[in-house]
């Protein structure tokens, strides 16, 4: 429509920038919404700020607003004091998943192949499933050793039951011919395995693991509030106990980021993991 | 070389069901030759399928292939389904060479699957993920796969019947070519009455309640067939006779009410057809 416009200016210029203006339209399309979310927390965060600047009774704590926080978040990272919490944090979730992937991916292969496991079992893993792991806390601590090693069980205990139930979904969800296709063909249990069972359900168990990434970042705060003196738990503990409101809203926004990330890694294995032709 | 099979007096019982599924079955196949099973749905013809296949093992009498019990699967007989039942995630070419993978065939593996898929007409396919494959080439990729580990016997379970009626043809007819070139013995499976004369040397037709072979069908005409000649439409004719009789019958019976067949007449009356039939056959 402009064109005779933006010709009077410079057309090799205006060509050249065209992939340029093309990807930017195409950053707007997929980031707008997503931005007027995160904006839109922002207003929420900002205007409860200033609610609790203005009210005598919670003007101490006038910190939680977005103003300090950010400039304590800024702090924590610029001075990387923000890495090593984060580190005892990771490991302890990581260690958790693993021994509640080890754990809850056989189990849900069995259960899901075997009726009548998933009969036995359904009475006794329901009722355990629904007990907060952090009513294990007691026991956990008298069972282990170390800290690290209790709230290691208190993350895999609660992080084990989406990964065997996503995973007997999946076994289940098994088009019963594969298996006769692959019998036929003369697979044996390790081929049946790694061929057939495991592509089959890849995607059902990362949809588990998801789940428990959830549940497992969910465990560790309060977890870590008891006895150990690292980790994003503490670090929040810590700056409750010294009036550094500023510094525990800034630890609140890793842990809100950090979860993030580690959710998108899952929805990207998710992704990579599914068989299903890409629409 | 294609294999001789023996069904010896096979009676099979599913739990908790009162009549036996099969009664009696006893057939031979022999080297190379192909061999329809023709009924209407619940005749057990499935069933005795999987026997053959090693996936069901019935519960008297046994099926010998070159002499042998067959009590397992085993790539030297393979089966095809009604769905393809490819593996979503995997290539045409991975598909097509999972059984030589799974006997640890891999050596000549790569150069096999080409002319294999070349065979079906999958060549420019080989690296697409089947998924977006239509029906036909579904299945076509399906018989590279069942022919890959270079079987002696081709079990088919209805693997035409979702597909399109020009696909159909296309496949009944290649599948009697590719069987014939390779010398492999066929038995399969099926409710359409063109399809058992278009590809088989053999109908066996088989009868519900309990499932029995009612009648046998000698079809002797040089392949490829055509479908519109005379010998072709009286086969046809003939064979839809007996599922004439098979559907008054059944009408009959449930219009009096009660269903007490007696089994010893059900008996009596397939046998006097069958032995009709052959008359029949040797007449003509």
């Amino acid at each position: 429509m402009n064109r005779e416009a933006t010709l009077s200016v410079d057309p090799t210029t205006v060509e050249r920038l065209m992939p340029l203006l093309r990807f930017a339209d195409r950053a707007r399309r997929a980031l707008q919404y997503p931005a007027l979310g995160i904006a839109g927390l922002f207003a929420l965060w900002y205007w409860g700020g200033w609610a609790i600047a203005n009210n005598e009774d919670t003007m101490a704590f006038a910190s939680f607003a977005p103003g300090p926080t950010l400039a304590a978040f800024w702090e924590l990272v610029s001075t990387g004091n923000v890495w090593s919490p984060i580190e005892s944090s990771l490991y302890r979730v990581g260690w958790g998943l693993a021994y509640a992937i080890a754990i809850g991916v056989p189990l849900g292969v069995m259960i899901g192949y075997f009726l009548t496991l998933k009969q036995v079992t359904h009475v006794p893993f329901q009722f355990l499933r629904m007990i907060s792991p952090l009513a294990w806390m007691p026991i956990a601590v008298l069972a282990f050793a170390t800290w690290d090693a209790a709230i290691i069980f208190l993350i895999a205990i609660a992080a084990v039951w989406p990964i065997t139930y996503a995973t007997a979904h999946g076994v289940q969800r098994i088009d019963p011919t594969w298996l006769k296709v692959g019998n036929n063909l003369g697979a044996n249990p390790y081929h049946t395995l790694r061929y057939i069972v495991m592509p089959a359900i890849a995607q059902d168990v990362f949809a588990g693991i998801r789940l428990a990434v959830g549940v497992a970042w969910i465990v560790l705060v309060p977890a870590e509030y008891l006895g150990v003196t690292s980790g994003l738990g503490y670090a929040i503990n810590d700056a409750r106990d010294t009036l550094e409101y500023d510094k525990l809203a800034a630890i609140v926004l890793v842990i809100g980021i950090i979860g993030y990330m580690l959710d998108a890694i899952c929805v990207r294995l998710i992704k990579r993991s599914s068989y299903h032709a890409q629409g | 070389m294609g294999a001789a099979i023996s069904i010896d007096y096979i009676t099979h019982h599913y739990p908790g069901q009162e009549q036996p599924t099969l009664k009696d079955i006893q057939v031979q196949v022999a080297p190379g030759e192909t061999i329809a099973l023709i009924g209407q749905s619940g005749c057990g013809k499935s069933t005795l399928l999987h026997m053959l296949a090693g996936l069901l093992i019935p519960s008297d009498g046994c099926v010998r292939i070159n002499g042998h019990q067959v009590i397992k699967p085993s790539p030297r007989w393979n089966m095809m389904f009604q769905k393809p039942s490819l593996y979503p995630w995997m290539t045409v070419r991975k598909n097509a060479s999972l059984g030589l993978i799974f006997q640890g065939r891999k050596r000549d593996m790569q150069s096999r699957i080409d002319s294999l898929l070349e065979t079906v007409g999958l060549t420019e396919k080989a690296e697409v993920n089947v998924q977006s494959l239509s029906g036909g080439q579904q299945q076509r990729v399906a018989l590279a796969r069942s022919l890959a580990t270079d079987p002696e016997l081709l079990l088919l379970d209805e693997p035409f019947s979702a597909l399109d009626a020009f696909t159909r043809v296309a496949l009944q007819d290649e599948v009697v070519r590719l069987a014939h070139e390779r010398g492999i013995s066929v038995v399969f499976v099926t409710h359409d009455i063109e399809e058992a004369v278009a590809m088989a040397d053999r109908v066996l037709v088989m009868g519900s309640n309990p499932g029995t072979i009612t009648a046998e069908l000698k079809v002797d005409i040089a392949h490829p067939r055509n479908r519109n000649s005379q010998a072709f439409v009286d086969l046809k004719a003939e064979l839809m006779g007996y599922f004439g009789a098979t559907r008054t019958a059944a009408t009959a019976e449930s219009s009096t009410g009660e269903t007490e067949t007696t089994p010893d007449d059900d008996a009596g009356e397939d046998k006097s057809k069958t032995e009709h039939s052959s008359a029949r056959v040797r007449a003509a």
